[in-house]
């Protein structure tokens, strides 16, 4: 398992713990990578992978811990270093410039001279010559905002290796890329690797761990739980040891609730298509139906589409193609208010951005959406506003209970708490709840799942994305599984579990089973 | 013979606005707002007019306009840059503190509320019909022509130019590759600051004294000269000597009626909306203006 | 735990405007010396120049009412995450209309009505000349601090152009008297006040002051306002038009920045006349600042510049009026630069005080 004492190994970090103010988004993380493997770094969201790189890079230190390159201990060292010492880093968000040539996005920073002058001829010329090095075809003088995501991709890497880099850090490279493009990733790395590179993959894909990778560290919480070779290892044994072994308890607690009466179809959405940033269809076809008593779980690896599509149904993202309806009405067109006034109420999954303003009171929080229902005239009916923060505090227990407060003051469950209060407190037909228990803690996703069962008791259709298989589990009646903007599956809870519901998350099942 | 009084005419009131746009090119291609070029302009004709005076000598004068502008662009760097104030607020600060200083400075070294005593200057003799030679007898004359494609050369052709592009489009990139986004602006702006402090020199040296609020709006046009140039060293000089065309053709048929001045004064003004509106072709500023954070 | 955010907000509203108060007594403290002269003896001379005698309070008075309309025409679109740099223009503007209806007025018109006319004009025109630059934002993407600025120029021209070819008196910059509309100076209910422009407009422009207050933490519209200043995201989510918004709140920027023009026009001059808006633009800009962009801020602030301004007059004897400029300036860049460290130093604080 170990790699020969000889050689010291490319990367050694041991003991990482790393902090952002109340998040410890490392605790004690380890990891190991010998020269010449590609070594897949995989977890959920969350589980600190890039934060661990971030600081291998050098982008900023780390609080505790030990980063060793090649034997030499570098911890705290600056990006300047890190590059210098051949560690370079492809961000999962591009750090290209686009109005730049690809050539000048290349040697920004080591630029060619000649006299006090750039001398771009040569710059094009040593460019090319690495890009032909490594098998890139381009045409380095083209300017990157014309270029495809994978072309985008490609000038990443070409800027590492142009600097000598010998260890390459990818952050999720193939989230925006197309599978011929994923292909053309995976010919690059493995030429790099063969040419005695190192490389460390963040994934938590897990059709591209076993495709591509050596060896496997997996991380969840902040730290490193298991380590193995990709030889060998199945995907159901790297998904448990993602999600760690509390599924199955949390499951064998929960058991198979009972089937509430399903009522008519609330919701439906028919081929609908959406599209990201550069055009791309983030959301790809998409159909599907949720009746009134039932949760319709939307389990996937997030980034797959997932937000796009309850944005779209929410009225908040432009829809390409396709139908909404709600009930018997079609909102495809309508603003954000028609459509709630039609009954359709949202949890949005980034509630800090969008669910709240945080600078508003906890009450003024508690009718947004709805402060058109609270006026006399023009005016504001403070009185009511207060009244009805007063009853939602109550009725769902937020805490401190003090309606004047800014929401920014409450904790992060008490945040959400505003916001399930204000969606589910009053009259609604349809929910779209998006990751409605993301880091809050584990009474809250009590209270917010107890919640969201009375109101499918009570009738309500629930659209419910999350990325925590165990919370689609715990209450959804069916599930769909969404990847690469699709639905590829749709089972009924008594179906699914880690065992069948992973392989289809991550890509690995075959592709095309049946859709409502 | 019309028409080259209206030619050297142009150029001599383009010349501020191309120093001014030179500089503010650079300055906004970097990321900061240039909303500064008034105030440094103004501050340069002062310290100009002071140095001219004192030294006996126009050149100490544009050494003093250089120094002058570069002065107010360290304190608009330290204000945007190392304190991250918002650049809209510090620019117009800027401006009014030159408006202050000037007046401020022009009562103690000259008890004058209006303007410095005659100072030794640069003239630009146009008489006799000898017109372009006569401009050249202004050395800043050929200096401001130069500016622009000076900017345009180091913008596009050196290190520093590539890495001016880079931080005003996306800073985040430039610094993963080491380079010093913070000292990168302090250069621009200090360039913005000295090359619009030397067209302030030249209003100041070419009236050969210095009047209160002389820039009169200069700096605002070389800034519409940019917008309208859509932030192309080259174009933006273009659109200077294009405005400028329009004021000089306006001072040539006063009194014939055809055009009232000031609607030639709204035409750089009306044109920067309407390119901003993207009406034929938006124009699309650098990506990182304006950003603090 | 439950009340040390509302401090911390306080703090983080307050302590810039304290610190470039301070920053610009010392920045005072130099220039003053500079020419040799006692800062004590300085600053008690403006005191005493402004609120000292009801003449100089009064001129106070008087440039409070402008500034307390271009500061407000600021804050509004500062409130909604916009920069309204065209103060100037929609002022002068505002005081054009409200010169032209008192014009176009026959002279024996009640004075109730008149005045409602005029000032009502005096807000359309503002409110217009707001809304070019909202809609240019809001539908084609055009960033309103330069469309703003560049409308002034244009504004300006045109209102010269009008001034100088169509109703000018000869040899002079500006419009006849009104005909009707003109608001008694505060001297004629006050005596006291005899001899300063100081005039009835100030009581309109507080009651906009009390009702931009209201408009913007009482209704629905300045709740819709606010949230797409803090949170347009948020905003959007909760139904709110972002773009319609943004048209919105430039109206009623320009339209409070018109009123201002009732005070020159109606209440002191009885005329319109070229560059009387000149500078108030840019001064609302740091009364908005200093009065972190709450109404009843911005009254204070302006009483502050206000103060300022005239006290420049008072000390001339003793240091160039020309100094209050410098101040001007230094409080802004101050200001502007104090806000994100006081932020940054109250966050840290907050940060060190949890671990």
């Amino acid at each position: 398992m170990t790699p020969p004492e000889t050689t010291p190994p490319a990367v050694r970090m041991t003991g990482i713990e790393k902090r952002f103010g109340a998040v410890r988004a490392n605790r004690g993380a380890s990891l190991e990578v010998a020269v010449g493997e590609i070594h897949a770094l995989v977890g959920e969201n969350g589980a600190g992978k890039s934060t661990l790189m971030r600081i291998l890079a050098g982008l900023f230190p780390p609080d505790a811990g030990t980063v060793e390159v090649n034997g030499r201990n570098v911890t705290g060292w600056s990006t300047a270093s890190a590059i210098a010492a051949g560690v370079g880093m492809v961000h999962q968000h591009f750090m290209l410039v686009p109005t730049l040539s690809i050539a000048e996005n290349v040697v920004l920073g080591r630029e060619p001279r000649r006299g006090p002058s750039l001398d771009m001829a040569r710059a094009f010329l040593e460019v090319k010559g690495v890009a032909g090095q490594f098998g890139f075809r381009m045409d380095v003088r083209q300017l990157v905002r014309d270029l495809s995501v994978g072309e985008a991709q490609r000038v990443e890497i070409l800027k590492a290796l142009f600097r000598g880099a010998r260890t390459l850090i990818l952050d999720e490279p193939t989230a925006v890329l197309s599978p011929p493009e994923v292909q053309e990733l995976w010919r690059v790395l493995r030429s790099l690797r063969d040419g005695g590179g190192t490389i460390v993959l963040i994934t938590h894909k897990l059709d591209e761990v076993i495709e591509v990778s050596d060896r496997i560290t997996v991380m969840r919480h902040g730290e490193a739980v298991a380590r193995m070779p990709t030889r060998g290892a199945t995907p159901a044994e790297i998904a448990k040891a993602m999600v760690g072994r509390d599924v199955a308890l949390a499951l064998d607690a929960e058991g198979v609730h009972p089937q509430a009466t399903v009522g008519g179809a609330a919701l439906t959405v028919r081929d609908l298509v959406v599209h990201g940033a550069r055009r791309e269809r983030r959301v790809d076809g998409v159909s599907l139906t949720v009746a009134a008593g039932e949760i319709l779980g939307i389990a996937g690896v997030e980034g797959n589409g997932q937000t796009e599509l309850v944005e779209a149904i929410a009225g908040l993202r432009p829809v390409a193609s396709g139908e909404i309806r709600v009930g018997d009405h079609d909102v495809t067109s309508l603003e954000v208010r028609r459509r709630s006034r039609l009954g359709l109420a949202h949890i949005p999954e980034d509630r800090q951005r969008r669910g709240l303003v945080l600078d508003y009171s906890v009450a003024d929080n508690l009718v947004l959406g709805r402060q058109g229902a609270f006026t006399t005239g023009p005016v504001l009916d403070r009185a009511r506003i207060l009244q009805n923060a007063r009853d939602r505090i109550a009725q769902f227990d937020i805490r401190p209970p003090d309606p004047a407060l800014p929401a920014r003051a409450l904790s992060g469950g008490n945040q959400q708490k505003i916001v399930i209060a204000r969606e589910m407190g009053g009259e609604f037909s349809v929910l779209l709840a998006a990751q409605p228990t993301r880091g809050v803690d584990v009474g809250a996703i009590e209270f917010i799942h107890a919640q969201l069962r009375a109101a499918r008791a009570a009738g309500k259709a629930i659209l419910l994305v999350s990325a925590e298989l165990t919370e689609i589990l715990a209450l959804a009646d069916r599930v769909a599984v969404m990847y690469g903007g699709r639905i590829v599956d749709v089972l009924p809870r008594a179906e699914a579990s880690v065992a069948t519901l992973g392989p289809l998350m991550t890509g690995c099942a075959p592709a095309g089973a049946s859709v409502p | 013979m019309m028409l080259f009084a209206f030619l050297a005419q142009t150029i001599r009131i383009a010349i501020p606005y191309l120093f001014a746009a030179a500089g503010g090119v650079v300055a906004e291609r970097s990321g900061v707002i240039s909303l500064t070029l008034e105030g440094f302009l103004l501050g340069g004709a002062f310290t100009a007019a002071l140095g001219s005076y004192y030294g006996a000598s126009p050149w100490v004068g544009v050494l003093c306009g250089i120094a002058g502008g570069l002065a107010l662009g360290l304190v608009h760097g330290v204000a945007s840059v190392r304190y991250r104030a918002d650049q809209v607020v510090s620019g117009i600060a800027i401006n009014l503190l030159a408006i202050g200083l000037t007046r401020f400075f022009l009562h103690l070294a000259f008890d004058s509320s209006s303007n410095s005593p005659r100072i030794p200057g640069f003239a630009a003799n146009t008489a006799g019909g000898s017109y372009f030679v006569g401009l050249f007898h202004n050395p800043l004359i050929p200096i401001g022509l130069l500016a622009i494609p000076a900017v345009a050369w180091v913008v596009y052709r050196t290190p520093f130019g590539l890495r001016v592009r880079a931080v005003g489009e996306h800073p985040e990139a430039a610094a993963t590759l080491g380079v010093p986004v913070a000292r990168v602006r302090y250069v621009a702006v200090a360039i913005s600051g000295a090359l619009a402090g030397l067209g302030g020199a030249y209003l100041a040296l070419d009236q050969h004294q210095f009047t209160d609020g002389m820039s009169a709006g200069r700096g605002f046009i070389a800034l519409a000269a940019i917008i309208f140039g859509r932030w192309d060293p080259m174009r933006a000089g273009l659109a200077c000597l294009f405005f400028a065309a329009a004021e000089a053709l306006q001072i040539q048929l006063q009194g014939t009626q055809v055009i009232a001045s000031q609607f030639v004064q709204m035409i750089p003004y009306v044109l920067t909306i309407i390119a901003l509106a993207g009406v034929v072709g938006r124009a699309v500023p650098p990506a990182a203006l304006g950003r603090t954070e | 735990m439950s009340r040390a955010p509302l401090r911390a907000r306080l703090e983080e509203a307050l302590l810039p405007p304290f610190v470039a108060l301070l920053i610009a007594l010392v920045a005072g403290d130099f220039l003053i010396l500079s020419v040799g002269q006692s800062p004590g003896a300085v600053y008690e001379l403006l005191l005493r120049g402004t609120w000292g005698n009801a003449y100089g309070f009064g001129q106070v008075l008087y440039k409070t009412t402008t500034l307390i309309c271009t500061g407000l025409c600021v804050s509004i679109g500062m409130r909604a995450g916009l920069f309204n740099i065209g103060g100037e223009g929609q002022l002068a503007a505002g005081g054009f209309a409200a010169a032209l209806a008192g014009l176009a007025l026959p002279g024996g018109t009640p004075a109730a009505i008149a005045v409602l006319l005029c000032t009502l004009a005096a807000i359309a025109a503002g409110g217009v000349t707001g809304w070019v630059p909202g809609v240019l934002r809001a539908r084609f993407g055009a960033h309103e601090v330069i469309t703003t600025i560049m409308l002034n120029f244009v504004i300006l021209a045109l209102l010269n152009w009008t001034i100088a070819t169509k109703i000018r008196v000869p040899e002079t910059l500006h419009t006849p008297d009104v005909h009707a509309g003109a608001l008694p100076r505060l001297a004629a209910i006050i005596p006291a006040f005899h001899g300063s422009a100081a005039n009835l407009s100030l009581a309109i422009v507080l009651a906009a002051a009390a009702l931009t207050g209201w408009y913007l933490f009482r209704t629905r519209g300045g709740y819709d306002l606010r949230a797409v200043g803090l949170q347009p995201e948020a905003a959007e989510y909760g139904g709110v038009r972002v773009g319609a918004t943004w048209i919105r709140a430039m109206t009623i920027s320009g339209a409070l920045a018109g009123l201002g023009g009732i005070n020159f026009v109606l209440g002191y001059k009885h005329y319109y006349e070229e560059g009387f808006a000149t500078g108030y633009g840019f001064l609302g800009i740091a009364v908005a600042l200093v009065g972190r962009n709450h109404p009843l801020g911005v009254v204070l602030a302006s009483l502050f510049f206000a103060t300022l301004s005239q006290g420049g007059l008072a000390i001339n004897a003793m240091v160039p009026k020309q100094m209050v400029d410098v101040l001007q300036g230094v409080v802004i860049i101050a200001v502007a630069a104090s806000v994100p460290e006081v932020r940054r130093a109250l966050q840290l604080r907050r940060r060190s005080a949890e671990a």
